[in-house]
């Protein structure tokens, strides 16, 4: 940790010139522009996930004009689908599942590893023997076979699609978080909190893992990617709610129809494709706003 | 060790389904008498305790015997070997062509860090990341069936072509096409910001100077001093990553209806043929965990490093 003047200087451009963390992330985040490019089409994509009763108070499912008219055609933009299902209607509320399950999948795939990463990585020995162990064991099986197989399994739900989606992606973070753990362990710092006697919860949560963050929220970002890729295979494939209007599902809907109707394949995987896109931009923009060596392009 | 886990994991995993292979027949049928499917479960040994039926497929397993398949009524193994030629021939064709052009791909933008190939890298990677790989696959129907109509929609090979001919095989590579560009592109794109980032890495370290300094020619020193380090991490990553291009490889067989393991996977989920879902998901495992021993072989074919520190 350097250490940084508290008070900032307020005369001159000579004064070496101090921010606060936050300003200073912000400024070196906006310098990338694809990154803020991202940004707003990730906002956008939310912002009509959100809004999708409001802007559109229609069923996705309905059956509203001819099957496969052409976008453009008849004030369709997107034109419609297989069933004659506007297809707008449908990108705009598979939005929602997307992000919805996306987002919470990602987040249980945090949870999971960051839990197994930083206690194999703090407690070492027969701990870190125990949990590699089990990481390697969802690391030999196929991650979307076996998530076909758990949504299989049980009800296909978004829930339950979401945790199968958890359940086999989490290996990554957690050996992400348990070098990050290994090596902070040894540093100056948490040799100081032990020994002015901070217990193991203090040290895993208060010291630790502060210092360990910004490559897990960089690989975070990756992680929502990864997770929205996979509810698009799984939505697809047709293991997922059949009730709920998901991307991959009207490309699922459509396949047959792929050369005749070519944009109700293509213009769905259009908005996967610009989702993942953008959260990745995210993620790189963060990865040069934390990476001090990076800094001074 | 780690096999057995997966054995009993999928074994207690699949049992946890509600209804079974009587349920299954019986509602296919069109409904079946208690008499008939008790009859059923006793056939399956579906009626015995479960540590019993848990002990008697391990044991089962362990001589090679993964069951009979509830759909074909054919043993799981027989059926698994008659499907996994035309997976292994997808995934490790995409695999290698996505390593040597990958790598080469990062071999040339590394030269010129802030040049334009070094830039279509970088995108490359960022589009091959976000593109869902059936997507990617039907944008390539799309261009080369429909459009140039150049190549096969689906399948392995013609069915009118006699098979074991030179033609045969050649159709085989015709319909293979699609599907190794459609898998292969993903972790093309990936691989070549990789093997851009380590070669630029090892470019800058003392002994490529000495090289340099020796007066060998750039030529040389990018291929036969660098290319050896820089790929390590290629390697690396691919044979962490093999469980996943098969996870990929289900997708890409289901578009192509490729006639592989993938496609049997899914049919059989589908149709709930649990002695085959268990058999196909310990068969890819046992398939990844040679792959990270050929990994491992793979270092220290490149890496003579490893190769004195293990004989050491």
């Amino acid at each position: 940790m350097t250490n940084r003047p508290t008070t900032a200087p307020e005369n001159g451009p000579e004064a070496v010139r101090v921010e606060r963390p936050v300003v200073e992330f912000l400024r070196m985040y906006v310098r990338n522009w694809a990154a803020v490019a991202g940004f707003i089409v990730f906002s956008a994509i939310v912002f009509a996930a959100l809004f999708a009763p409001v802007i559109l108070a229609v069923d996705p499912f309905d059956m509203v004009w001819m099957p496969f008219t052409p976008p453009g055609q008849d004030g369709y933009i997107l034109g419609t689908d297989n069933l004659g299902r506007d297809m707008f209607t449908a990108i705009v509320y598979g939005a929602r599942a997307t992000l919805v399950v996306g987002g919470s999948a990602a987040g249980l795939t945090i949870v999971i590893g960051l839990t197994i990463g930083s206690l194999a990585g703090y407690y070492r020995g027969w701990v870190d023997e125990v949990l590699m162990r089990i990481t390697e064991f969802f690391q030999v099986l196929p991650p979307l076979l076996l998530a076909m197989v758990l949504v299989a399994l049980f009800e296909p739900t978004l829930p339950t699609v979401a945790i199968a989606i958890g359940v086999v992606t989490w290996t990554g973070v957690a050996r992400l978080a348990r070098a990050e753990f290994m090596r902070i362990r040894e540093l100056e710092f948490v040799k100081a909190a032990r020994s002015i006697g901070s217990r193991d919860r203090r040290i895993i949560w208060r010291v630790i893992l502060p210092n360990a963050l910004p490559p897990l929220i960089v690989n975070a970002a990756l992680t929502v990617g990864i997770a929205i890729l996979f509810e698009a295979a799984l939505s697809f494939l047709g293991l997922s709610d059949p009730n709920v209007m998901s991307w991959g599902k009207i490309i699922g809907d459509n396949r047959d129809y792929l050369l005749d109707a070519p944009w109700t394949v293509t213009i769905p995987g259009v908005a996967i494709f610009l989702t993942v896109l953008a959260v990745s931009l995210i993620g790189d923009g963060l990865n040069d706003a934390f990476n001090p060596r990076l800094r001074e392009r | 060790m780690l096999l057995l886990a997966v054995v009993v994991f999928n074994f207690i995993l699949l049992s946890l389904v509600p209804g079974d292979i009587a349920d299954t027949l019986a509602g296919e049928s069109g409904g079946a008498s208690q008499e008939v499917m008790d009859d059923i479960r006793r056939t399956y040994g579906l009626d015995r305790p479960f540590h019993i039926q848990l002990a008697t497929y391990v044991g089962k397993v362990v001589q090679g015997d993964l069951g009979t398949s509830y759909y074909f009524n054919l043993p799981v193994t027989e059926l698994i070997l008659g499907r996994i030629a035309p997976t292994l021939l997808l995934v490790v064709t995409a695999l290698v062509l996505a390593i040597l052009i990958g790598t080469l791909f990062g071999v040339i933008a590394s030269r010129r860090p802030n040049g334009l190939f070094s830039h279509f890298v970088t995108v490359l990677a960022l589009v091959g990341f976000a593109a869902p790989v059936f997507w990617t696959a039907f944008l390539l129907i799309v261009l080369f069936v429909a459009m140039l109509e150049i190549m096969p929609l689906s399948g392995l090979v013609d069915p009118t072509t006699p098979r074991g001919t030179l033609t045969w095989y050649l159709d085989v590579l015709h319909h293979l096409f699609l599907p190794v560009l459609s898998l292969s592109s993903i972790y093309l794109a990936s691989y070549s910001r990789l093997a851009r980032a380590s070669m630029m890495d090892v470019l800058g370290s003392d002994y490529i100077r000495t090289a340099r300094a020796k007066g060998l020619g750039e030529t040389s020193v990018t291929y036969k001093h660098a290319l050896r380090n820089a790929v390590i991490p290629v390697i690396t990553i691919a044979g962490l990553q093999f469980s996943h291009i098969f996870s990929g490889a289900v997708v890409v067989e289901t578009v192509f209806t490729w006639p592989g393991l993938g496609t049997l996977a899914f049919e059989s989920i589908l149709r709930g043929d649990t002695p085959t879902i268990m058999g196909i998901l310990f068969f890819s495992a046992m398939i990844v965990i040679v792959v990270n021993l050929l990994t491992d072989l793979a270092y220290r074919l490149v890496d003579p490093r490893i190769r004195s520190a293990r004989n050491a």
